[in-house]
């Protein structure tokens, strides 16, 4: 049958539609192919996937060819007519945008990914597409597991919470588990914090973009894990397009009976909604999200008591970071030992780290922890996109520190990020060149604080707004000395007096750039 | 004002009664409420308290503390330049004294056509190709003084949404 058919099976190009390809064109590069295959009679089917994550390349145009993908990029909807006739629907490698097997590209092929396995891969709703690619198997396995022999492997595995606290998720889990077991049914929930709100971030949208049903696996596994049946994805409202993926997924997955009642004949159920935040950066902290997924403001709330055992509407709630979740069904797919020999010390397996801010190579990086942040920088960076020297690099999000190049070697690892008073966090990397004024990055630091703050308590609420004064006084030459005294002390105010890390981290940024970049405090400003 | 008068209560009526037994409704029901008129009008509020044993305050609240959620009006076309660390990084200030002096306003400022209003955004997650902006429903990554020129000429030669 197959060889009467071969000449009418039709071609597979694969043009992403996340975010950041739709910010480069993509869909005027898609619309722009079909109209060429038309004009040239080819049978062509366009299959929208993820990114993979390099981004200086997109939009990438990949084709299906005997021989497996060949990779174009970055292309433009004026390219086509050029790539088209160099035979493009043939794979044909001679144009110069041609990137041969994408697979092959170093900047791919260095990295370890297991989490990031199929994003840019796969038609990211396409149930099929997902189970030929290794997907729902850790669901399987985790169907015909007790619950606490889940969530023994998800503590064997080491992994810990990818949002930035880095909690051992583990241990999250077996609070939840352990919750009413006395009772028959004891409602609990599984939250899944997708308000990835840290600048320089963008794992989590990849992942909602590029592959959202290994999420509603991973969700759907914790709901096996613990008890609970029904999960929310708390998204942030700048993030339509993860929303309209998630969506279809999701509507995908019930269709196909991963999701809803009787889990695939299990006699398990889990139901699953995308409820959407509403641009309040401090909805990313646990317990404002909880907080807004209750449909009230996005306060933040005393802990204890801890949300695993009074949570969303006061019931017991594992609220984990996307990437965490994310994780979970490679863990119980290959089995907790495999993922937890990647990695060093106690941060176990790996880390979508995300380069970004001044780059020529920026994109997702998917590593086992342990490598510097200057190899990360050197063999997948490819220095500054303006061509002037790196300065300054702020790792993990508006609350995480500047690191000066003296502090480039340090190990990506949460403990010995902790050691130099920086913070790993959601693995996001900013790069400044050399054209940055770090007190006017210092003096955004508290604006972005006072912007954000939910206003509960006093150190982050006043702090903020007199932190900036503080700091326009110093760059205005007003007594320095003396205010240089004050933010320090405002700093340490802040970091101990804060409920939440909102008011409490923020002096991370504002202080490592009077440590490491005291020289841009000297010059007078406006 | 006239422009208060415009929204349809009937539609916010449906809504409200759509989504009232949704756990945790209000952010459910805002959404859907903005989604369809562009803003959350002044005088549904009292509806939406009703609807859910709030007091209008406790709702007020809670619209007004979400930077997503607006009480008049939109621009036709609202335009959001990212403010984030890693778009700064990349010049995104420029840019944004570049887009208030070519538009002639500040920040959740609004041109006396209401053509175009301009507003700061936290991080659209486009952190690799910044400077980058969202005009309408669209992302658009490295924004330079020239693009940005591009998009707000595009905006003002397609014909903008005709009201019903």
């Amino acid at each position: 049958m197959s060889d009467v058919k071969n000449n009418s099976v039709s071609t597979k190009v694969y043009i992403p539609r996340d975010t950041t390809s739709l910010s480069l064109g993509a869909d005027q590069v898609a619309a722009a192919l079909a109209l060429a295959a038309l004009n040239h009679s080819n049978d062509i089917e366009i299959v929208r996937n993820g990114s993979r994550g390099l981004f200086w390349l997109e939009p990438m145009v990949e084709v299906e060819t005997g021989q497996g993908r060949v990779a174009y990029g970055p292309v433009t909807k004026n390219d086509i007519d050029e790539l088209v006739n160099s035979g493009l629907f043939n794979g044909a490698q001679t144009h110069a945008l041609s990137l041969g097997d994408p697979e092959e590209i170093p900047y791919l092929k260095k990295q370890q990914r297991l989490t990031f396995a199929r994003v840019g891969v796969i038609d990211p709703v396409s149930i099929e597409a997902y189970q030929q690619h290794g997907g729902f198997v850790g669901l399987e396995k985790a169907l015909a597991q007790s619950g606490q022999a889940i969530v023994d492997a998800v503590k064997e595995s080491g992994l810990r919470g990818r949002g930035g606290a880095a909690f051992p998720a583990g241990i999250k889990w077996q609070t939840v588990h352990d919750c009413g077991l006395e009772e028959e049914s004891p409602q609990k929930y599984i939250v899944c914090n997708a308000d990835e709100g840290d600048s320089g971030t963008f794992a989590d949208r990849m992942v909602m973009e590029g592959d959202p049903l290994m999420l509603i696996e991973g969700m759907t596994i914790a709901g096996l894990a613990v008890g609970a049946e029904q999960g929310y994805i708390y998204l942030r409202s700048e993030y339509p397009v993860a929303q309209q993926i998630l969506n279809e997924a999701i509507a995908n997955a019930y269709e196909s009976g991963f999701l809803g009642n009787n889990i695939q004949d299990s006699g398990r159920n889990f139901h699953l909604e995308v409820r959407m935040g509403a641009a309040a950066y401090i909805c990313g902290e646990e317990t404002s999200l909880l907080e807004s997924l209750e449909g009230k403001r996005g306060m933040v709330r005393f802990k204890p008591p801890l949300p695993a055992i009074e949570g969303l509407f006061g019931k017991p709630t594992v609220v984990n970071n996307v990437l965490t979740l994310a994780a979970v069904p490679f863990i119980l797919a290959e089995g907790a030992k495999t993922y937890a020999d990647y990695g060093m010390g106690r941060s176990r397996g790996t880390l979508p780290f995300q380069l970004a801010g001044n780059i020529q190579q920026g994109g997702l990086v998917e590593l086992a922890f342990g490598t510097t942040l200057r190899e990360l920088l050197d063999e997948f960076g490819g220095g500054t996109a303006s061509g002037k020297p790196m300065r300054a690099i702020q790792v993990g999000g508006p609350l995480g520190a500047y690191l000066p190049e003296s502090q480039w070697d340090t190990e990506l690892d949460y403990e010995a990020f902790a050691a130099i008073d920086a913070v790993l966090g959601h693995g996001g990397i900013v790069v400044f060149d050399d054209s940055v004024d770090m007190a006017e990055q210092a003096r955004f630091s508290m604006e972005f604080c006072v912007a954000e703050s939910c206003g509960k308590c006093t150190p982050c609420r006043v702090g903020s707004t007199r932190g900036v004064e503080v700091i326009d006084k110093i760059r205005q030459g007003e007594n320095r000395a003396e205010n240089h005294i004050l933010l320090k002390d405002l700093c340490e105010t802040m970091l101990h007096g804060s409920l939440c890390a909102m008011g409490g981290m923020t002096p991370f940024p504002v202080m490592s750039a009077v440590n490491h970049f005291s020289e841009d405090f000297e010059r007078t400003t406006g | 004002m006239a422009e208060q008068a415009q929204w349809d209560r009937q539609r916010v009526s449906e809504i409200i009664h759509s989504t009232k037994s949704m756990a945790g409704a209000l952010l459910p029901m805002l959404h859907a409420i903005q989604d369809s008129q562009g803003y959350i009008p002044k005088d549904a509020v009292p509806m939406i308290a009703e609807s859910l044993n709030q007091t209008r305050a406790e709702v007020h609240g809670v619209i007004s503390f979400y930077h997503h959620f607006r009480q008049t009006p939109p621009a036709r076309k609202r335009i959001e330049i990212c403010r984030a660390e890693a778009c700064q990084a990349r010049g995104s200030r420029e840019l944004e004294a570049y887009a208030k002096e070519k538009l002639g306003i500040s920040y959740h400022g609004m041109t006396a056509s209401r053509d175009f209003s301009l507003d700061p955004v936290y991080c659209l997650g486009n952190c690799a190709c910044g400077p980058s902006v969202r005009i309408g429903d669209e992302v658009v990554g490295r924004v330079d003084k020239t693009r940005f020129d591009e998009l707000v000429d595009d905006a003002m030669t397609l014909p903008l949404e005709i009201s019903s």
